[in-house]
């Protein structure tokens, strides 16, 4: 048993619901109690769907548990197919129903609808919503694609005609989905290579039987797609990029290696600086100040590795703390992390991950929407960069993550809640005026002097606590004090502790000024 | 009754289970937490409604029960002990903590009422421990508040004192000012269940009249009963005539005279229908047809067609009290149809088919239908905003004048008409 606040992912019915969702022509009939509806509101409140979910829910009561709920299922799932006659049947149960073992599945095999039935086991007591994305794909996948035939087929070249690729992963309520698969469609036409089905999002079943269709797989979201493309390299021959275009690297990355699996010379247009403005904006002078930023990160797998390298590599950030709540994606983190220095956090505990954050006392934190409140109360600035998905992750305007579009998006996403350079330069020169109030932030910054309070004030009772149990609590003395204002907030209350245990070893009574700079180049050397 | 035709539905629903209640339990009482024994579902679902990321730590969570509680590897009841205990230590300023059942705790019959037990005999009285059930194979929605204060009522103290208990939660400010409302009557021991502090229970007794103020407390009605209180009956205090009803009913029942009632009533009476007018007149012959879910269908129905001219074409609701909601049905206009239960297809087909011009309906198919061009009101508003008593009739008309008033904005129409 876990105690849970609060859940980076709900469970896994609910990623098939994400798919079913995500796909036409299809319908789910899932056997849970009426309560499990809530899950509605996920796609059309926070995605805004003006439909609704393709799922019959059987709603069972605790007075048809004494009964026949297996007729109970017959008869949804026969007004299932009457009423909204889809070209395949998704057929699965949620938690309670799992306990109750109906065996919803072989009931609808065995009622003779003339369409495929995609039977689901998603174990609602060990898995989670991703995993039960990624199975539910593979399963709908699978049982449609299980008669075709492994023959070897002409390649594009031998038939004369331009390469094809399937895009594999997008669903709804996923990260930005929508207008990556429009970004990375442009982004395939600007090198001649046409997209023969985007699956799940937009697909039908009759899309997915054309998915061998196409030369490659483009795996746009490995949290979805990777085992569904695997099985489809692995029975249909179908090789696939492992390659997610996240940032500029990784797009030309992606690119060499779309071009080379399809057997086609790479493009010298590949590696030029100006596909996307990032690299520039990174290069001019006022990104100088973004030097060795402190970044903390944290996301689902495949968002949080992305970050990492565009922090790292593209924007000249220091990294110093990476994660993920995706445990399926733990083997693919830790290294990333390794190679950074540090220790990879996997955890689905939010109050782990605010701790996590107090420590390394970042000046950014990329995270889900939930570092985001983490944040805003540490009074430090957030951008999202990954599920779960709230109403905001899914704006109006077009602002995809992947492609040389999505480099630009995410520049500006990560930026402007720092403080312009420029800015930072005034604020510095004209700190001890009188006007100013320290902790001011530009209208770019969400975060005023109260959250930054908050933290020292913090840091001061914690302090407090410490010195009834050690009692050799150090005083700072007036000019001490007046240094440590000087020092930017973010770091301040690390800068008092790390002075503070400085101190007491040293066994210095106060802190002055002097102790401050005694302590700086202590922890320097 | 009257002529409403009460018809009962079976099929697909589409509601909240009663774990949904939660969400303004818990604010009613800061001192108590609410612990789900449930499922990631559980979880999910709670978060969903609730928007929890608000909270550093919210006064309610799940504890999830894993593979290895189902499969006997470890006992669930230890186990929860083992949860229980942690989230004390980590949450001392906790003075109630309700363990809630959920779907999958009733199913595999984990017997919570035997671990709170267990835990209060622990813990010496530094926690009560309480438990009720939230599943959705039981409850509904609001049921859960039900549940919630049947099992508080065990601790309520006993006393012979003639007093008003109001039952049921209300925003804190409509309730001070009933509460003043009643003072001036001259009622003058008024108290409210559920309490805003856990600890603060009201005592009870054969001289306690109770007032509901919300009409789902089926179960809670029926042990203050048995505890000696009497109920009184009247309808429920929304809108201008429910509300005066419903104070009146208090008021003869402790034998309060009428020249008074009238006197401190009707000029409240007079106020709230010139602010309510302006809605009435957006409302007046507009069509409504309420989905189930909050179980205020039937009273938002008799306000909305009584008070504000609104033509009923169904009301929904998910399960029907006809003792509680007696007061309320004679009051509907004749032919006003009730259906029990749901199909959510056959129901939507319906509306579809009446074309109506407002639906009250839960937060899943709200976009749904106004992407199909129906205006609607989310019916979980209405347990989060002060509603009740008659200075909140206009307040509450408004919630339903807004979605259409927008409408018109939005839509203007490209003809000349009145």
């Amino acid at each position: 048993m876990e105690l849970t606040l609060w859940t980076y992912e709900g469970p896994p019915h609910i990623g098939a619901m994400r798919i079913a969702t995500s796909m036409k022509k299809l319908h789910y009939v899932l056997h849970a109690p009426q309560g499990d509806t809530y899950a509605d509101l996920l796609f059309t409140m926070i995605e805004r769907r003006g439909s609704r979910p393709p799922v019959t829910y059987t709603t069972f009561q605790a007075r048809d548990l004494g009964g026949d709920t297996a007729e109970l299922v017959k008869g949804h799932l026969k007004e299932a197919v009457d009423r909204f006659n889809p070209e395949a049947l998704l057929v699965g149960e949620s938690c309670t129903a799992e306990l109750i073992q109906d065996q919803p599945g072989s009931l609808a095999k065995g009622m003779g609808f003339d369409i495929p039935i995609v039977s689901l086991e998603l174990p609602a007591y060990s898995k989670k919503e991703n995993w039960g994305g990624s199975e539910t794909f593979y399963q709908i996948v699978r049982n449609l694609l299980k008669d075709h035939s492994k023959e070897s087929k002409q390649t594009w070249q031998e038939e004369k005609r331009r390469p094809r690729v399937n895009l594999l992963g997008p669903t709804l309520l996923g990260f930005r989905c929508r207008d990556d698969i429009l970004e990375i469609q442009k982004l395939l036409g600007q090198h001649g290579i046409d997209v023969n089905v985007v699956a799940p999002l937009g697909a039908s079943p009759a899309d997915i039987i054309r998915i061998p269709d196409a030369d490659v797989n483009v795996c746009l979201y490995p949290e979805i797609a990777e085992s569904t493309c695997i099985w489809l390299e692995r029975n249909l021959n179908i090789p696939f990029t492992t390659t997610v275009p996240l940032g500029v690297g990784a797009t030309q990355d992606f690119l060499r290696e779309l071009h080379e699996v399809l057997g086609m010379e790479i493009p010298q247009s590949v590696n030029e600086s100006n596909n996307s403005k990032l690299t520039w904006y990174s290069n001019s002078v006022d990104s100088n100040y973004l030097t060795g930023k402190r970044v903390f990160i944290f996301g689902d797998g495949t968002h949080a590795l992305a970050a990492a390298r565009i922090a790292n590599e593209e924007l000249g950030f220091k990294v110093v703390g990476l994660g993920t709540y995706s445990r399926e994606m733990a083997r693919k983190v830790r290294p990333a992390a390794k190679e950074l220095g540090l220790e990879a956090l996997i955890t689905n505990d939010y109050l782990e991950v605010e701790e996590a954050i107090k420590e390394t006392s970042p000046e950014l934190v990329l995270g889900t929407q939930m570092e985001r409140h983490s944040a805003k109360r540490l009074g430090i600035p957030c951008a999202v960069i990954s599920t779960p998905m709230h109403v905001q992750d899914v704006p109006a305007r077009y602002s995809p993550q992947m492609g040389w579009e999505g480099a630009n998006v995410i520049f500006d996403d990560w930026v402007h809640p720092l403080m312009m350079g420029l800015e930072e330069h005034l604020i510095g020169m004209f700190k001890h005026d009188f006007e100013f109030v320290d902790g001011h932030q530009s209208h770019l910054g969400h975060l005023g002097g109260k959250g930054n309070q908050n933290v020292n004030q913090e840091v001061k009772t914690k302090n407090s606590i410490d010195s009834t149990t050690s009692n050799t609590d150090p005083i700072w003395t007036h000019e001490g004090e007046r240094e440590l204002s000087k020092i930017p907030f973010f770091v301040r209350g690390k800068v008092r502790r790390n002075t503070e245990n400085y101190a007491r070893q040293a066994g210095c009574r106060e802190i002055n000024e002097e102790t401050l700079y005694d302590a700086k180049a202590h922890y320097k050397a | 009754m009257s002529g409403a035709t009460l018809l009962k539905e079976s099929g697909p629903r589409e509601v909240f289970c009663g774990l949904t209640s939660i969400v303004w339990l818990h604010r009613r009482m800061p001192d108590a937490f609410f612990l789900v024994v449930g499922s990631r579902t559980c979880a999910h679902l709670i978060q969903s409604a609730a928007g929890v990321m608000i909270f550093a730590e919210p006064r309610f969570g799940t504890a999830i029960l894993e593979e290895r509680d189902l499969a006997g590897l470890a006992d669930a009841h230890d186990e929860l002990n083992r949860v229980v205990k942690n989230l004390l230590a980590r949450r001392p300023e906790i003075k109630t903590l309700f363990l809630v059942g959920s779907c999958p705790s009733e199913v595999i019959k984990i017997d919570l009422s035997r671990v709170a037990e267990n835990l209060n005999i622990e813990l010496k009285g530094q926690v009560t421990v309480l438990n009720y059930s939230g599943s959705g194979i039981e409850t509904t929605f609001t049921q859960g508040e039900d549940g919630a204060l049947k099992a508080l009522i065990p601790l309520m103290p006993k006393c012979d004192q003639k007093k008003l208990l109001l039952v049921g939660t209300l925003a804190n400010a409509v309730e001070d000012r009933l509460i003043s409302i009643f003072n001036r009557l001259g009622i003058g021991n008024v108290e409210s269940f559920p309490p805003r502090q856990s600890t603060e229970l009201p005592a009870i007794g054969p001289e306690t009249k109770v007032l509901l103020t919300q009409p789902y407390l089926t179960d809670t009605a029926r042990e203050l009963k048995s505890r000696g209180a009497e109920i009184i009956e009247a309808p429920f205090p929304l809108g201008v005539t429910g509300s005066t009803l419903w104070i009146q009913a208090a008021a003869n029942s402790f034998g309060i005279e009428k020249s008074l009632v009238d006197s401190i009533l009707n000029p409240l009476i007079s106020r709230a229908k010139q602010a309510l007018a302006p809605h009435v007149k957006k409302l007046s012959g507009k069509k409504l047809f309420l989905l189930p879910e909050s179980q205020l269908e039937i009273p938002l129905a008799r306000f909305l067609s009584n008070e504000c001219g609104m033509e009923i074409v169904e009301i929904g609701t998910p399960y029907l009290n006809r003792d509680l909601m007696k007061a309320e049905i004679d009051l509907l206009p004749p032919d006003c149809r009730i259906v029990e239960g749901q199909h959510v297809e056959k129901q939507l087909d319906r509306v579809r088919d009446s074309s109506p011009d407002l639906v009250v309906c839960g937060m899943g198919l709200a976009n749904p239908l106004e992407a199909e061009g129906i205006s609607t009101k989310w019916s979980i508003e209405m347990v989060f905003s002060p509603i009740h008593g008659i200075d909140q009739a206009s307040d509450l008309a408004e919630l339903f004048s807004r979605p259409l008033r927008r409408h018109d904005i939005l839509n203007p129409k490209t003809l000349t008409s009145n």
